[in-house]
C-alpha cells in the first residue's frame, strides 16, 4: 500500500473563480472579430479567444468538391486564421466544439422551415441559441465575465429603468441589430459589441495598423454551412442524409382568384416575392404571394398584390422596454435588406404582436424576422407568422 | 505562470540527456548511415547502438527492430503488411476478400483507420468490444477466429484509460491458432515492462515521443521470420523493410530514451503510481460526484480518467489551461475542437458522461508539489463550471 500525500484542507472559499475582467472574444477568423480582440487589448483588458467549430464540411459528402466551401466561416482555414491572429497578438485561444448544438438549433430548423414553405434566417438562431447561449455559458465557465463579438450593434444600460438597451450600429450600413433581437437582458448584460461605434473602414484600419494577418480578408456574405451558397442543393443533401421527407411533388401555380397559370416543382423551391420561373398572367409578370403547403400550391399575383400593411409576429422578445400595454409608434424592419418603415406595434396575447405599416411594404415573408425600432433603439423582435 | 503538465500520454518533453546524446548527430556526426566512408560508418555505429538499446527494452533481438517515423507508420506497416504479404505467400487464395483481421473498438486511430482502409479493399475486420473496464474478452476473441484470420492486433495499454490488455493470454491464443499477433505498445513502452517473447508477439509498434525521445521517430518490432510486406518503396535501408535515409539523430534519441526507460522503469513506475493514486484520491475526496472510469482493470501507472458529471470536459480543459494546468479530454479533431471519445463510448459511457470525462496523465518529472497544486486548482474549476451548468443538480452537492 502506498501512502498518499498529506493534503491541506480545502480553503473555505475556493481560489479565484474568475480572472477579474477576463473577456472571451468569439472569433470567426474574420476581420471583424479579430479587430474586436485588437480593440480590447488596446484597452488593456485581459482576453481569451474562442472559435466555434460549428459544422463539419465532411458531414455531407455529396456536397464536397465545391472548392469555395473551404473559404467559409466553418472551414479549417478560418479556424487557422483565428489562431494566427491570437498568436500574432499573443493571447490564449481555443477552438470549441458546438457542432451538435449548431445542427440541432440552427441547421435542422433551417431545413425544416424551408421544407414547410417558410424562409428562415439561420443567423438569428445562431446568435440567440448558440453564440449567446452555450458559448456565453462556456465563456463564463472558463472564467470569463463577459463575451465580446464582432457584431455591428451597440448595448447601452438605461440606468433609469434598469434595462439594457440594444441600439443600431453607429455605421448604419453595417448595422446587424436585425439579427440580435432574440437576446435576453441577462445575455445583453454580459455582452460587448466593441465595433458598434466604428465604421467598416475604421475596423479595417485598426486591423491594418495592428498588422493582423486577416486585415484584407474579404467578408463572407453567405450562410456558413452552405457550400457555394446553394441552399436548395444543401437542403436536398441534408434531407437525404437525415431521412427527412422532402415533398418534391409538383403542383399548381395559381392566381389569387384560383386560376391555374402553371406548375411548380415542389413548394420548397419558392420564396415569397420570387419572380423567376413563374411565367406570366394576363401578359404581366407575377410574383409569389404566398406558399400554401397544405394544398401544395404556389399563389402568385402582380407586384402590387405583394404589398401588404399588417402582419403578426410570434415569439416576441421585448428588449429595450418592457412589454407595453398600449400601441407604440416606431419603425419596423422585415428583412435584412429592408429599410425600417414607419409602423405601429400592438401587443397580442401569447407572446405575439401585430405590426401595421403606414404604407404597404413588399413581400412580408413568413419565417423571416420583424424587428421594431424607435429610431436607433431596438424595442422588440419576433418571427413573422 | 508555472504550468503543470499532466498530459504525458499526448507527448513528453525530450529528456535533457537524450537531447545531449542526439545533438552531435545533427552537424558534427552528420554522415549517412549507408555510406561506405568513415562519416557513414560513425552514423551506422550510432544507429546500431540505438537498435540494441531499443531491442533491450523490448527483449527483442536488434535485427528485429525497424526504425520508423513513429507509431502511426509502425501500425500501418504491420496492419497493411500482413494481409498484403499473405497474398503472395498463399497457395490457396490470392484475394484480400479472403483475409480476416481481429482488432478492438478502443484502438488508436492509426489502427482503426488502417483497418477501415483494408475493409474498403475487401478485408474482413472484427472489432472486439470491451467491458466497462476497457478489457477485451478472451472468449470473444476465440470465437472471432476464422480459418482466414491472418492478424490479431490488440493495443497493449489504452491512451485514454491506461487499461492494459491481457496480451500474454492473447499471445497464447494467437500462437495456438497460428495467427500473427501485433500490438500497438505506444502507450505502454517505457511505462510498464514490454517483453515480446513473454507476450508471444510477432509485431509491436512504439513511438519515441511518448517516452522522452523526440517526435517523428518510432520503431516496429518484426519477429524474425515474420512475412510482412514493406509499406514504403525505395532503397535498401534497414534490410529493405523500411527504405529512406535513417533519421540518425532521432534514432539515437530513441535508443537513449529506451535505455533510460529500461533502467528507471521500476522506480519511475512506483513513484508515478504513488502520485497518480494521490491525485485520484484527492480529487474523489474533494470533488462531489466524481468517479473513476475503468480503474479496476490493470492500468499504466501514470494514467487516470475521471468523470465529473454535469460539465463539459472541453470547458474544464480550457478552464484548467487558463489556470496553468494541462490535461485532455476526448479526441482532438483537425480544427483543435474536441470530438467525443470512441474509447469512452466503447466502455459503455453515455455521450454526456464521455464528454464530462477528463484524462490526467503523469510523467517521470511530475512532482509532489505539482500534484498538490493540481488538487487545489481542479476542485475549484469544477465547482465554477458546475455552478453555471444547466445539467448539474445543485442538490447533489449538498446531498
Amino acid at each position: 500500500m502506498s501512502t498518499h500525500l498529506q493534503l491541506d484542507p480545502l480553503p473555505a472559499t475556493p481560489a479565484a473563480e474568475t480572472t477579474p475582467g477576463l473577456v472571451a472574444v468569439a472569433m470567426s477568423g474574420g476581420v471583424d472579430s479579430s479587430t474586436v480582440a485588437t480593440v480590447l487589448l488596446q484597452q488593456n483588458r485581459p482576453i481569451v479567444g474562442l472559435t466555434m467549430q460549428l459544422w463539419n464540411q465532411r458531414r455531407l459528402p455529396e456536397l464536397q468538391g465545391d472548392g469555395p466551401a473551404q473559404h467559409r466561416c466553418c472551414s479549417l482555414d478560418d479556424v487557422y486564421d483565428a489562431k494566427r491572429v491570437a498568436q500574432h497578438l499573443n493571447f490564449p485561444h481555443y477552438v470549441v466544439n458546438f457542432e451538435e448544438q449548431f445542427e440541432a438549433r440552427v441547421v435542422r430548423p433551417f431545413v425544416e422551415q424551408y421544407l414547410s414553405g417558410r424562409t428562415p434566417i439561420a443567423c438569428t438562431n445562431c446568435n440567440t441559441d448558440v453564440k449567446f447561449e452555450p458559448l456565453l455559458r462556456m465563456a463564463r465557465q472558463i472564467g470569463a465575465e463577459r463575451l465580446a463579438t464582432g457584431h455591428y450593434a451597440r448595448i447601452r444600460k438605461n440606468e433609469s429603468v434598469g434595462r439594457f438597451e440594444l441600439l443600431r450600429a453607429r455605421d448604419d450600413s453595417k448595422d446587424q441589430s436585425y439579427f440580435l433581437w432574440g437576446l435576453t437582458q441577462e445575455q445583453l448584460s454580459r455582452s460587448d459589441f466593441p465595433l458598434g461605434e466604428l465604421t467598416k473602414e475604421e475596423v479595417r484600419n485598426v486591423a491594418r495598423n495592428a498588422n493582423l494577418p486577416v486585415a484584407e480578408k474579404p467578408e463572407s456574405m453567405e450562410l456558413c454551412f452552405v457550400p457555394n451558397g446553394n441552399y436548395v442543393q444543401f437542403i436536398h443533401a441534408y434531407s437525404r442524409a437525415e431521412g427527412i421527407a422532402v415533398n418534391n411533388q409538383e403542383g399548381d401555380i395559381v392566381t389569387e382568384d384560383g386560376s391555374v397559370i402553371g406548375r411548380h416543382t415542389g413548394v420548397h423551391n419558392y420564396t415569397v416575392g420570387q419572380r423567376k420561373g413563374l411565367g406570366f398572367a394576363a401578359g404581366k409578370p407575377v410574383y409569389v404571394l404566398s406558399i400554401d403547403t397544405q394544398n401544395n400550391r404556389i399563389i402568385v399575383g402582380e407586384d402590387e398584390a405583394l404589398r401588404t400593411s399588417t402582419f403578426e409576429i410570434e415569439n416576441v422578445n421585448w428588449i429595450s422596454i418592457a412589454e407595453p400595454t398600449t400601441p407604440i409608434h416606431g419603425q419596423a424592419k422585415i428583412r435584412h435588406k429592408h429599410d425600417p418603415a414607419p409602423a405601429t406595434i400592438d401587443v397580442l396575447p401569447n407572446n405575439r404582436a401585430r405590426i401595421t405599416f403606414e404604407t404597404p411594404q413588399r413581400a412580408i415573408t413568413p419565417g423571416q424576422a420583424a424587428v421594431f425600432y424607435n429610431n436607433e433603439t431596438v424595442l422588440a423582435g419576433g418571427w413573422i407568422k | 505562470m508555472n504550468r503543470i503538465y499532466l498530459d504525458h500520454n499526448a507527448t513528453t518533453a525530450v529528456d535533457s540527456a537524450v537531447l545531449d546524446a542526439m545533438l552531435p548527430y545533427f552537424s558534427a556526426e552528420f554522415g549517412n548511415a549507408s555510406s561506405i566512408h568513415t562519416f557513414g560508418q560513425r552514423a551506422r555505429a550510432a544507429v546500431e547502438t540505438a537498435r540494441e538499446q531499443v531491442a533491450a527494452l523490448l527483449n527483442a533481438r536488434p535485427q528485429e527492430i525497424v526504425f520508423t517515423s513513429g507509431g502511426t507508420e509502425s501500425d500501418n506497416h504491420a496492419i497493411f503488411g500482413v494481409p498484403l504479404e499473405s497474398l503472395t505467400s498463399s497457395t490457396s487464395s490470392t484475394s484480400l476478400t479472403s483475409r480476416h483481421i481481429i482488432t478492438t473498438t478502443i484502438e488508436h486511430e492509426a489502427v482503426l483507420n488502417a483497418c477501415q482502409a483494408l475493409e474498403v479493399l475487401g478485408v474482413a475486420v472484427t472489432y472486439l468490444p470491451v467491458n466497462r473496464e476497457g478489457l477485451v474478452s478472451l472468449d470473444e476473441l476465440r470465437h472471432a477466429l476464422r480459418p482466414e484470420t491472418v492478424l490479431i492486433t490488440v493495443m497493449h495499454a489504452n491512451n485514454e484509460l491506461g487499461t492494459i490488455q491481457p496480451l500474454a493470454e492473447i499471445g497464447r491464443i494467437a500462437a495456438e491458432a497460428d495467427v500473427y499477433f501485433h500490438t500497438d505498445a505506444v502507450q505502454s513502452a517505457g511505462k510498464i515492462p514490454v517483453d515480446v517473447k513473454a507476450l508471444q508477439l510477432d509485431l509491436l509498434s512504439i513511438s519515441g515521443h511518448k517516452f522522452y525521445a523526440p517526435k517523428g521517430i518510432g520503431a516496429l518490432f518484426i519477429k524474425s521470420g515474420t512475412r510482412l510486406r514493406q509499406l514504403l518503396y525505395g532503397g535498401h535501408h534497414q534490410r529493405g523493410f523500411r527504405p529512406g535515409t535513417e533519421n540518425v539523430a532521432g534514432i539515437v534519441g530513441l535508443g537513449k530514451a529506451a535505455e533510460f526507460a529500461r533502467l528507471s522503469l521500476e522506480t519511475d513506475a512506483a513513484r508515478v503510481t504513488h502520485f497518480r493514486d494521490s491525485l485520484e484520491q484527492g480529487i474523489l475526496a474533494r470533488v462531489p460526484d466524481s468517479c473513476l472510469n475503468a480503474a479496476k482493470a490493470p492500468r499504466t501507472p501514470n494514467t487516470t480518467n475521471i468523470l465529473f458529471p454535469g460539465l463539459e470536459g472541453e470547458a474544464l480543459v480550457i478552464a484548467l489551461d487558463l489556470k496553468g494546468l494541462a490535461c485532455s479530454t476526448g479526441a482532438a479533431c483537425s480544427s483543435g475542437a474536441v470530438e467525443p471519445s470512441h474509447v469512452l463510448t466503447a466502455i459503455g459511457l453515455p455521450a454526456a458522461a464521455a464528454r464530462a470525462s477528463i484524462r490526467f496523465s503523469l510523467g517521470r518529472h511530475t512532482t509532489e508539489s505539482e500534484i498538490r497544486a493540481a488538487l487545489e486548482i481542479i476542485p475549484a474549476a469544477v465547482a465554477q463550471l458546475r455552478k453555471l451548468s444547466p445539467t448539474y443538480q445543485k442538490s447533489a452537492i449538498s446531498g
